[in-house]
């Protein structure tokens, strides 16, 4: 069969943006296979209204399994699921997101189909009726084209690199009933961090610092700029400032932290270390900012400003709220 | 408590990746390698857990060429009991490397079997929730705590912006995420210790993986770098460089 199965995740009751992803790279894999696109997705009451959106991108088909007990992340109902589904659709793809639970999730569902799973996946295309994808392997250091011999090809896409694509789908809803399982894994609520800022490989703009900026309590003209450039914005950090705890892990951008793809991506007080450039060289326009001519993270770099971070970051964020204002 | 520890043998992170004249493979001369570094916040664990209970076997297992004999001697220094080299070419595809591992396991007894969140040259992040689905285990993966009382775990997993608890009952899977805990380094005691240690090792035959690898090729080049000044002055260039060349603005 030709059907793409597309995992829509959800967080407080909504499709998460990377769902929105999913939904329209399996639709480009449908459109190329001459199949549909069943979106699968697993939440509380008012579950199927919020992933009926979904069919805007693309989505023919919805599954939603409805259960109190699904506000949390549950991967043994999911799993569950998802092996019924492939037993009834024989799809040619299930498409997750590479996120936290997208990565978790299609691994288990690898183990349990036993079929081989490509994660963070940056292109896909079908070739004589084989679905090939590409994938960055060590750390971004190297790309690796890999076929799919056998069906359902698994796979997870790194966030923020397949376009969103409107497209009318169907968007018939089935709400099946919860599957008979016991669960053996029991995941609790989400707990958010105390500040409620985009995640870095979710975020359009990243704004990372490193040791060139001092201490913890400098991070305040960063912040100033990630407020003014808008809510597409985040922070990130290099590994030396999360070692040495001014900043939480999470924000942490490298081959040890995450790698992400923004389409802008700000260094600034950031050396450039190898494993530093492994999580951030795909970003779209890098610009550096750093006090030595001579640091490395200037040959990755699209535009570079050699000065004083505390001179130069406070002049951009006035030149970037300007220009934002006279946008209206 | 007796914890079975997967570990593999990687390039170092410095590692500037050279793709083989065939181009379907890294070139291995002249690289240094390591243990996974998630896999060390897995061993410590394993050893830390065995030293609180005064008792257990902190068995390591590896998938892997002969070279990996290194690193698994390296886990016994750090204080595992005992080692096993299951011998084979391992590729991008975890799922052989998951069939592996759980037919080596499945007769084995023990507690906790615990992984890296990912290994750091196939960026995989596979391998533990795999072996959890083919064994019928419970997992937690990109752990960052665990507390285990009484026979069951509650581990606190990494998620966007946030954290959430995971509970199973032992036996279980953990994948350990950087912040478990800090790994010691092993000392010459341990190093003397290790020679002394059993280490097993066979041949296996990897099941064949559903992904065929084509080409492995460098990373896209970036565009040639431009500095456009010095200092507070650069900036209005900068501006409008981003919003009129590259559009970003
Ligand atoms: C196994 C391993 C994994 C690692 N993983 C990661 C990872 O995931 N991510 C990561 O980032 N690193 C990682 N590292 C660490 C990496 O090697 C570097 O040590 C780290 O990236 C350096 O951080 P930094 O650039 O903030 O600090 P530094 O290298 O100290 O650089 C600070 C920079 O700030 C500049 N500067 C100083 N003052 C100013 C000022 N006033 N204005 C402007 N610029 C200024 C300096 O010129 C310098 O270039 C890893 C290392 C190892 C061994
Ligand atoms: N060849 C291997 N031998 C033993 N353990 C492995 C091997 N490959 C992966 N693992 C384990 O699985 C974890 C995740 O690997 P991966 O899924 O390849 O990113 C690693 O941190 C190891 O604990």
């Amino acid at each position: 069969m030709a059907d793409v199965i597309a995992y829509l995740e959800m967080r407080d009751g909504t499709p998460r943006p990377v769902a929105r992803e999913a939904v329209s790279a399996a639709k480009t894999l449908a459109d190329r296979l001459g199949g549909s696109v069943v979106a699968l997705a697993f939440g509380g009451t008012g579950t199927a209204e919020a992933a009926r959106a979904m069919a805007a991108f693309g989505a023919d088909r919805l599954v939603v399994v409805e259960d109190d007990s699904l506000v949390a992340y549950s991967p043994d109902v999911a799993v569950a699921v998802i092996q019924h589904l492939a037993a009834e659709l024989s799809p040619a793809a299930v498409v997750f997101p590479a996120s936290a639970q997208g990565k978790d999730l299609s691994a288990r569902a690898a183990g349990r189909l036993k079929r081989s799973l490509a994660s963070e996946v940056t292109e896909l295309a079908v070739e004589d009726g084989m679905i090939v994808v590409t994938r960055p392997v060590y750390a971004g250091k190297a790309y690796a084209r890999l076929r799919f011999r056998d069906s359902p090809a698994l796979l997870s896409i790194r966030p923020n690199v397949f376009p969103v694509i409107e497209h009318a789908g169907a968007g018939a809803v089935e709400r099946p009933a919860m599957p008979d399982v016991q669960e053996k894994t029991r995941v609790g609520p989400i707990e958010q961090g105390e500040r409620d800022r985009l995640d870095v490989r979710e975020a359009d703009i990243v704004v990372s610092g490193g040791r060139g900026l001092q201490g913890p309590e400098k991070w305040e003209i960063l912040e100033h700029l990630v407020d003014a450039l808008g809510p597409g914005a985040t922070l990130g950090a290099s590994r030396a400032v999360v070692d040495a705890g001014w900043r939480p892990h999470g924000e942490q951008v490298g081959q040890t932290g995450k790698v992400v793809s923004p389409s802008l991506y700000f260094a600034i007080g950031i050396s450039g270390a190898i494993q530093h450039l492994a999580g951030m060289r795909t970003a779209n326009v890098i610009v550096a900012v750093n006090k030595d001519a001579e640091a490395p993270i200037f040959d990755v770099a699209n535009y570079g400003i050699v000065g004083d971070a505390f001179e130069v970051v406070p002049e951009l964020t006035d030149a970037v709220r300007k220009l934002r204002t006279s946008d209206g | 408590m007796n914890s079975i520890v997967c570990i593999k043998r990687v390039p170092d992170s410095e590692t500037r990746v050279r793709i083989a004249s065939d181009g379907l493979a890294v070139d291995r001369s002249g690289v240094k390698f390591d243990m996974n570094e998630y896999d060390k916040y897995a061993l410590e664990e394993a050893i830390r857990r065995k030293e609180e209970a005064g008792e257990g076997l902190v068995t390591v297992l590896t998938v892997g060429g002969d070279d990996a004999r290194e690193t698994l001697r390296q886990a016994l220094a750090m204080g595992a009991d005992e080692a096993v080299l299951l011998r084979a070419e391992t590729g991008f595809d975890g799922l052989p490397v998951a069939v592996a591992l759980a037919e080596e396991i499945r007769d084995r007894p023990f507690d906790l079997l615990l992984f890296g969140k990912q290994a750091i040259d196939d960026d995989g992040m596979q391998v533990p929730a795999m072996v959890a689905e083919l064994l019928g285990l419970p997992a937690a993966t990109v752990v960052v705590s665990l507390e285990i009382e009484a026979g069951r775990a509650v581990a606190r997993r990494e998620v966007e912006g946030g954290h959430e608890t995971v509970e199973f009952d032992l036996p279980g899977i953990v994948a350990a995420q950087k912040g478990l805990n800090e790994p010691r380094y092993p000392s010459l005691k341990g190093i003397m210790a290790a020679k002394k240690k059993p280490l097993e090792e066979k041949d296996v035959t990897l099941v064949e993986g559903g992904l065929e690898l084509l080409e492995l090729s460098g990373p896209p080049d970036r565009p040639e770098p431009q500095i456009l000044g010095e200092g507070a002055e650069a900036v209005p260039e900068l501006v409008r460089r981003l919003r009129e060349e590259v559009k970003v603005l």
